[in-house]
């Protein structure tokens, strides 16, 4: 494309049916704690 | 209504998000501009609107662009409901264990009240430690990765019960097929080689505290009788830091980082990222404190001068990397096409129902912000979750039950920012705190943007 460069393969869509088994490590909102808030973790899958 | 997209442009690069399906679009400055009108069907409008500006014939061709991406899911992605896969009720999975209400030193910012968090100074013994186990292990159902995390207060200066506990968990990890991941916070004040090297051969990962530049830290960081700690610290955190280097931490999973906490003292907290990695440290973290009705905390009138300091550390950060002296920033780091699935960006951290607190006196709060305040106790070791209704109350407050955040452009990726936060402004935790999301979603930017450039230099090369 010219004009737009897409920069990732977006899986969250599919997650909302493949997702939710819970293996993943706890984040915090506040980040006071693991300094991760959800938006910069990884799937452990 | 429910926002659908996400734009914004950060030191001259433009960029698109698609909210519902995350994709991240790198866009030239008119498609940047239509992105005002298109609303995926009304192109007619579009090329009225915008013809005076740009050639009619280069707006179709961008509209045509703009549909393609429509077509591969990239673009006005549906909404995003409570989907199947959130479970009705929370499983614990982690907990955060308060082996020592008791601290050995006095942070002007700290949440926990020096330690004791509005209580009377004690420790955990083994017991309630070991009880704590227990309850996880019960609570946690089918679940195989659990986490278990020594915190305080200062955590080292109970070894006794944090040695009984991780040589139960280790026992009780053979007879139940579960494992656990230990984590311990400290201050580093005690980190001597002893625990050093005890700390390693058990696999805790390790966050060490530190506030970057020693006048910082030490105005910050005193101990009980006021003196600085920079000193102390950082000579126990390099020698704990070399210690792992060259080992398999990495691939073991443990892992070790600084962090730190900016206040209204130092708003130019770049330096003190810089700091932290000019000392040869190169997982970092640092984030803005948080405290109502203090000299320290961050109001409104404070918004511009953060957002012009993450400007500047996102440049410093891309600067070092391009340099190959790059170093790990956690608010930069962002799995853009593998992040966590939406019931867990729902879910969150999972404070009152994925994961809880144990008190010394083995008391369960939502998490250990929640320690000691009034109305939040939700249990005991003993008996597990007693307040189901509570901790039902936090599964359910998520980002599509909180009215401010339904129609938030960041809602999954700040999961509606923190419970404890939320209470503390608003004394209800479904009102987040707004300085704190306005903090957020800056963040997010950056982070999205040294994601976007870091993905399109490696393409490049």
């Amino acid at each position: 494309m010219k004009h737009i460069k897409t920069v990732n393969k977006p899986s969250m869509q599919a997650t909302l049916k493949t997702g939710g088994c819970g293996e993943c490590q706890a984040s915090c909102q506040s980040a006071c704690k693991t300094s991760c808030t959800v938006g910069n973790q990884v799937c452990e899958k | 209504m429910k926002a659908k997209i996400h734009k914004f442009e950060q030191n001259g690069t433009y960029i698109l998000l698609d909210i519902n399906s995350g994709a991240v679009h790198v866009v030239d400055r008119m498609i940047y501009d239509l992105m005002d009108t298109f609303d995926g069907g009304n192109e007619e409008e579009v090329v009225r609107i915008w013809s005076g500006t740009y050639a009619a014939e280069d707006i179709r061709e961008a509209l045509s662009e703009l549909h393609e991406l429509m077509e591969a899911g990239e673009l006005f992605a549906p909404d995003i409901d409570v989907p199947p896969t959130f479970r009705q009720t929370g499983l614990v999975k982690s907990l955060c264990l308060m082996v020592a209400q008791d601290c050995n030193l006095r942070c002007k910012y700290c949440f926990g009240d020096g330690g004791s968090y509005g209580q009377k100074r004690a420790v955990m013994t083994p017991e309630i430690g070991r009880k704590a186990v227990d309850y996880l292990i019960k609570a946690s159902g089918p679940r195989k990765h659990l986490e278990l995390d020594f915190f305080g207060g200062e955590p080292l200066m109970n070894m006794k019960t944090v040695k009984a506990v991780t040589e139960y968990v280790r026992r009780r990890e053979k007879e139940t097929g579960k494992k656990f991941k230990l984590t311990m916070t400290t201050n580093g004040m005690l980190l001597n080689d002893e625990n050093i090297q005890w700390l390693n051969d058990n696999d805790f990962a390790l966050v060490l505290s530190l506030d970057g530049r020693r006048e910082v830290h030490d105005a910050m960081r005193p101990d009980a009788g006021g003196h600085g700690s920079y000193d102390r610290v950082i000579q126990n955190f390099h020698r704990c830091v070399d210690s792992r280097r060259g080992g398999d931490y990495d691939y073991r999973g443990v892992y070790t980082y600084l962090r730190g906490t900016y206040t209204k003292k130092n708003m130019d907290f770049t330096k003190d990222v810089l700091s932290m990695n000019d000392e040869g440290f190169d997982i970092l973290s640092m984030e803005p404190v948080v405290m109502k009705d203090s000299p320290l905390g961050f109001t409104e009138e404070d918004l511009p001068r953060i957002r012009e300091e993450y400007d500047r550390l996102t440049e410093a950060y891309m600067k070092r990397h391009r340099e190959g002296k790059g170093f790990f920033f956690f608010h930069f780091n962002m799995d853009l096409s593998n992040g966590p699935c939406v019931a867990k960006r729902l879910s969150g951290c999972g404070a009152g129902h994925e994961y809880v607190a144990v008190a010394e006196n083995g008391d369960l709060y939502p998490c250990h912000q929640f320690v000691g305040r009034e109305g939040y106790r939700i249990g005991h070791v003993d008996e597990g979750i007693t307040d189901h209704a509570l901790s039902q109350y936090f599964r359910e407050s998520h980002v599509l039950n909180k009215p401010k955040c339904r129609d938030c452009w960041s809602r999954f990726f700040c999961s509606g920012g923190c419970h404890a936060n939320a209470d503390l402004f608003h004394g209800d935790i479904r009102q987040p705190y707004e300085v704190g999301c306005e903090i957020q979603k800056k963040r997010l930017e950056c982070a999205i943007y040294v994601q976007a450039l870091l993905a399109l230099e490696k393409e490049d090369a």
